[in-house]
């Protein structure tokens, strides 16, 4: 077995310098930077053969199944930025890329400003998976079915990537560019995720369908962020996962929201526009009619939950 | 050449030299340091059975590296009674027949005590079996898992308002 440890029986076949940091074998090598410009070298002068390690959650396993077979680990977590949640002074948030969903569930204030994209980074895996996943590492695995993916696009997220050319804001849909393939320039790494103040009366809410109540992967994934005045919603912005190669930003599902009281005439109009955007694959966890029909009975819940928070906000 | 990581393995300080980084904390505990208590299922993060607690967080040792863990705190099965005296969690799946064969009921426990830590589990069995959800039991002793986990918590807040009283 290629994985178990290996046996003190013998001399290490390790050869080169070790820094107190830097370990490098015949064909493996590992850096955990304290900077960021340090892990943006080492990440683009290695090229494709590098991954970057957040959580590990998919990189581990992506690794164990032979699907990846780095020459270089870059582990981020011992940057600072990287693993900082910041409230601004004007009550945005500020949150790094390698921030664990547990660390995110814990602090005081960001599940009652963000609820719907707290609930979302929470699905990811297990509660033991939650102690180490991070929302970046979920954007940038770029699997469709993502559940973070879909409540960030409707939180209007901006994505900080940092790499040889320096710095630059992406909204997190410019970010997946089909299954498992991103956006992102050679070398270039996800920094942090910045979330805008809210006005009173903005919520959101994120769903997913599983066949099953927990440890399963989206079938159809939705996050609706709302915000309402006086009984009007004023603003809306829709994410939908797992029924197309990359997340969807469903600006007509928004746009039949805006406006209205969220009565029936406008609720079917933006599934509707949820279903019509629908491009899914047929598989064993649901079907190409299944997921169009899904996504619809989604927009209809996730709305109705983000406007209940909304209210109460 | 190797890479030297310190670990706090169950309180006691634990130098390690790694010849390979990807070994995971898994393969640490068990291999080199023998501690066997934690076990190896499905290595991919699907199981649970692996489940530690390090810096006071449940994670599965099969999907992190022990190279990025320097400086880290673990308690292991190994590590949660005191001598003889079983952790309530312990005790309270021997009561409520929490296990069959006991494969995954190091991790069960482990869990259960990064559950109760958490404090969102309180009285409630949904909420319970919620939080328990990455730990898989092929023989199916759910129900005494949960029963025992909420019998735990109800035990272990007890103890907490004896001694701050």
């Amino acid at each position: 077995m290629q994985w178990s440890a290996p046996r003190n029986d013998g001399p290490s076949q390790a050869a080169g310098n070790t820094t107190g940091n830097t370990f490098i074998m015949s064909d493996i090598q590992y850096v955990a930077p304290r900077t960021l410009d340090e892990a943006i070298g080492a990440y683009a002068a290695a090229g494709s053969a590098a991954r970057i390690l957040a959580g590990g959650t998919d990189l581990l396993v992506q690794m164990r199944s032979g699907a990846v077979k780095p020459g270089l680990i870059v582990d981020i977590k011992k940057i600072g930025e990287m693993t900082a949640i910041e409230e601004t002074k004007d009550g945005g948030f500020r949150v790094g890329a390698a921030v664990s969903g547990m660390a995110l569930h814990d602090h005081p204030r960001f599940g009652k400003v963000w609820p719907g994209v707290l609930e979302a980074i929470n699905l990811i895996g297990s509660k033991q998976v939650q102690g180490r996943a991070s929302a970046g590492g979920n954007l940038c695995n770029a699997s469709p079915a993502g559940d973070s993916v879909p409540a960030l696009v409707a939180a209007g997220a901006v994505v900080t990537v940092a790499g040889p050319q320096g710095r630059r804001e992406l909204k997190v849909e410019e970010v997946p560019a089909g299954p498992g393939r991103t956006n992102l320039k050679p070398g270039e790494i996800v920094v942090a995720f910045t979330l805008l103040p809210r006005p009173k009366g903005a919520s959101d809410a994120y769903l997913r369908m599983i066949p099953r109540t927990e440890m399963d992967i989206a079938v159809v994934g939705c996050g609706v962020n709302l915000t309402m005045k006086g009984g009007v919603c004023t603003d809306a912005r829709v994410g939908l996962g797992a029924v197309a190669p990359t997340v969807l930003l469903v600006e007509a599902a928004a746009k039949a929201l805006i406006g209205s009281k969220l009565d029936e005439k406008a609720l079917e109009a933006a599934a509707r526009a949820c279903s019509a955007a629908c491009r899914p694959i047929d598989d064993k966890r649901g079907t190409i009619v299944y997921r169009t029909k899904v996504a619809g009975v989604l927009l209809r819940r996730a709305t109705a939950i983000a406007a209940k928070r909304a209210q109460e906000r | 050449m190797s890479f030297s990581i310190s670990l706090i393995v169950n309180g006691s300080p634990c130098d390690v030299e790694l010849d390979d980084p990807r070994v995971t904390l898994l393969d640490l505990l068990r291999e080199r340091l023998q501690l066997t208590g934690t076990k190896k299922g499905c290595d991919r993060g699907q199981c649970g059975a692996c489940t530690v607690i390090v810096d006071g967080r449940r994670i599965n040792s099969c999907l992190a590296l022990a190279v990025s863990h320097d400086g880290a705190d673990l308690l292991t099965i190994e590590g949660v009674a005191t001598g003889d005296r079983l952790h309530p969690v312990q005790a309270a799946f021997i009561t409520h027949d929490g296990l069959q064969c006991g494969f995954c009921t190091p991790g069960q426990i482990m869990s259960a005590i990064g559950l109760i830590q958490e404090g969102h589990a309180a009285d409630d069995p949904e909420r319970v079996r919620e939080g328990m959800s990455g730990n898989l039991c092929r023989c199916g002793a759910y129900a005494g898992i949960t029963e025992a986990v909420l019998d735990a918590t109800a035990a272990m807040a007890l103890t907490d308002r004896r001694r701050s009283a």
